[in-house]
């Protein structure tokens, strides 16, 4: 039974830093030049591959985009559950190059986990995901109590 | 005496200002054969590649095409810049028989290496 709340466009507020974090990192590669944007996308491999993710939103859906490149649609797991969206899986690195020996290797390679609280409540059973030249893109359709409501001003 | 696949980093920003690129990650490996290169570029399908060669510097670029409005960003880590690098390719390496294939947002370039440079067992009578 759903309460009768006024709806609210989430601030970004609400998801701390990811506004500023960009903000942020834009200014630092401002104030230098690219090498240091590199270095800034380099600090991940201290942490592991951690696929880059957009979220957009229409009146009638939440849109994720990931970049996830050169997997199977099979290694590939889309989860919902209680309102968060988990993005995971396994890029296997293939030994398809015998005998090859190995000069830079700057692509990553084994287990990855991305989750994203969505800010309105979707409708499970109509997710859709769809794979594409490496970018996973998730169609999340609004309950019909999340989407814009018009109502109507009445004058007596 | 060993060649090498260098990479160039030329310093992106003075290239090209107004654009501004961004360096997909590779991975390089070399076998008796050749060469292979992976770059990763997710959202760029094979007709966003451009491949050009010339002396012994290979350019990679992959035009993300303007991808399709979704609706308003809540938050964006992408960036929807397209991919540029340069390559130094080694001298052995035949450029007519390079080849390329493109899956899923990976590019692999296969650089062969010419005939007469690889190893060859010379048969003593």
């Amino acid at each position: 039974m759903s309460s009768l709340t006024r709806w609210q466009r989430p601030e970004l507020s609400t998801w701390p830093g990811f506004g500023r974090l960009t903000d942020l990192r834009d200014e630092i590669d401002r104030l230098f030049e690219s090498p240091v944007a590199e270095l800034a996308r380099t600090s991940h491999l201290l942490s592991g591959w951690s696929p880059a993710l957009d979220l957009y939103e229409d009146k009638d859906n939440l849109f994720v985009k990931a970049e996830l490149p050169g997997m199977k649609r099979e290694e590939i797991d889309v989860s919902l559950h209680e309102g968060s969206l988990s993005i995971s899986g396994e890029r296997k690195s293939e030994q398809k190059y015998k005998e090859a020996e190995v000069y830079r290797t700057e692509r990553f390679f084994g287990r990855f986990q991305r989750t994203v609280t969505l800010p309105t409540p979707v409708a499970a059973d109509k997710v859709k995901a769809q794979y594409n030249d490496g970018i996973l893109t998730i169609t999340l359709p609004k309950t019909e109590e999340a989407k814009p409501k018009h109502i109507d001003v009445n004058v007596t | 005496m060993k060649a090498t696949v260098q990479t160039e980093q030329r310093p992106v920003a003075n290239v090209s200002p107004e654009r501004g690129y961004v360096s997909p990650e590779v991975n390089i490996f070399e076998t008796i054969d050749g060469y292979v290169l992976e770059a990763e570029m997710p959202g760029v399908s094979k007709s966003d590649l451009e491949i050009t060669l010339e002396g012994n510097e290979i350019t990679i670029v992959g035009h993300r095409q303007n991808e399709a409005v979704l609706g308003m960003p809540l938050f964006q880590e992408r960036t929807l810049a397209d991919y540029r690098r340069i390559f130094e390719l080694d001298p052995a390496i035949d450029a007519a028989r390079i080849a390329a294939k493109m899956e899923q947002g990976v590019l692999s370039l296969m650089l062969p290496k010419s005939e007469k440079v690889k190893p060859r067992m010379i048969k003593v009578d």
